[in-house]
């Protein structure tokens, strides 16, 4: 493997306790272990994170941005998926 | 697709400040124009830790020196954050870097002049990472997703740099005679090439119109540094320092400062390669690549060993 072969890894921080791992960057190392002491160094300097997972970006599937309308727009009139659809009268209280 | 469809989807994103995202289609000349401009940057932070780094070992104090390291190396990291988003749109690391060491890419004209003397640090935290700030606070809205969010990042680390720059030449003008000579010093041959750092004017820039106009630049080179110098005079005052421009004065009318010309000569000059520091700095960087090149195959062999180990156990 050449220095120009090192794969590129996601970053992922946990930024405390209980919170999900949040999207933070891009790195490249030649392996896991040294992917994620890189990015102790590039990404977590200031006391970001409690955890961090990386993972090869090639591991990664995606959604199209030419597929985006048949994904996402049908949802758009499905308004029978939000609270406020449904009348509830005032005397009910919060619900 | 046809590409006139394709084109119009870029349009109306950038129209309706949609950000750009790496698998989208973008006009050719949006992915070079967008890449440039991120290498150029990128090469700033890594070549700008070298004036700096050049203090590290005669720091005054420890408190100045861990101060110190850590700037550094948080632009070692924002060199990071831009050669990655760099590498989204379809160059690799390698690339990037070895186009700067053939001369074929630029870096800031500002990290071609030495740091001469203590308070250079001083007036390089205050001044250049104020002036770069006022840049990236702007690019935090560029229209390329991944560098705006490396600008983001970037910003928050930021303010410590101008903070730490400037606390250094305060207590040089509360020092002695000898001490505040040195800050106005700083300050006198600073000043020019940070105003330099936004750029030529917007009519004698060949990338600025099409850059404002694809949203990658939001403020053009004139308007930021303009910025740059209202804010900056009143923290001068504050020094007792002089800023070194006879014809800088309050003009109440515009509601802003006018002041003098920029030496463009001078600028030039400088981008040309003829800088106090040019050679110094590629030379530098060059040997730092080859320095890096066991530790980056030690890395890798390393990383190999481990595989192979770890097949060996599982067979
Ligand atoms: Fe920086
Ligand atoms: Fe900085």
């Amino acid at each position: 493997m050449e220095r120009k072969d090192w794969p590129l890894w996601e970053v992922f921080v946990r930024s405390k306790a209980g919170l999900s791992h949040k999207h933070s960057g891009s790195l490249h190392a030649p392996d896991a272990e040294m992917a994620i002491s890189n990015a102790r160094d590039v990404y977590t300097r200031r006391s970001e994170g409690v955890s961090i997972w990386v993972v090869e970006s090639k591991h990664i599937h995606s959604t199209l941005e030419t597929d985006s309308e048949s994904m996402f727009d049908p949802n758009e009139d499905k308004i029978y998926r939000h609270p406020t659809f449904y009348d509830i009268p005032d005397e009910v209280g919060h619900m | 697709m046809s590409e006139h469809e394709l084109q119009a989807i870029f349009d109306r994103k950038i129209e309706n400040e949609v950000k750009i995202e790496p698998k989208d289609w973008m006009p050719d000349a949006y992915r070079k124009n967008v890449l440039r401009q991120m290498s150029q940057h990128a090469h700033s932070e890594i070549v700008g830790m070298l004036p700096e780094g050049n203090w590290i070992t005669r720091a005054p104090s420890l408190r100045r020196k861990v101060a110190l390291l850590a700037k550094i190396q948080d632009e070692a990291g924002h060199g990071l954050y831009l050669y990655s988003a760099a590498e989204t749109l379809g160059t690799d690391r390698e690339r990037i870097v070895l186009d700067l060491l053939e001369g074929k890419a630029k870096y800031s004209s500002i990290f071609n002049y030495p740091a001469l003397t203590w308070a250079d640090i001083g007036a390089v935290g205050w001044l250049v990472d104020g002036a770069a700030i006022v840049n990236q606070i702007m690019l935090q809205k560029t229209s390329y997703g991944p560098y705006s969010r490396a600008m983001i990042r970037i910003c928050k680390e930021e303010s410590f740099h101008q903070r730490q720059g400037y606390e250094i030449l305060l207590t040089l003008c509360r020092g002695t005679e000898e001490q505040k000579a040195m800050a106005q010093d700083a300050l006198n041959r600073f000043w020019w090439p940070s105003l330099m750092m936004f750029g030529p004017s917007d009519k004698d820039s060949p990338h600025s119109a099409q850059s404002m106009a694809w949203k990658v630049k939001r403020m053009g080179n004139d308007e930021l540094r303009q910025k740059f110098i209202d804010q900056t005079v009143k923290q001068a005052d504050f020094l007792g320092l002089t800023l070194p421009d006879p014809d800088l004065k309050w003009n109440e009318e515009k509601g802003q400062y006018d002041w003098g010309q920029i030496d463009w000569e001078e600028f030039y000059n400088v981008i040309k390669g003829n800088g106090p520091c040019n050679k110094e700095r590629l030379a530098a960087r060059q040997k730092a690549y080859d320095n890096g090149a066991w530790v980056r195959d030690a890395a890798t062999a390393y990383a190999k060993k481990r595989a192979e180990r770890k097949n060996k156990e599982a067979a």
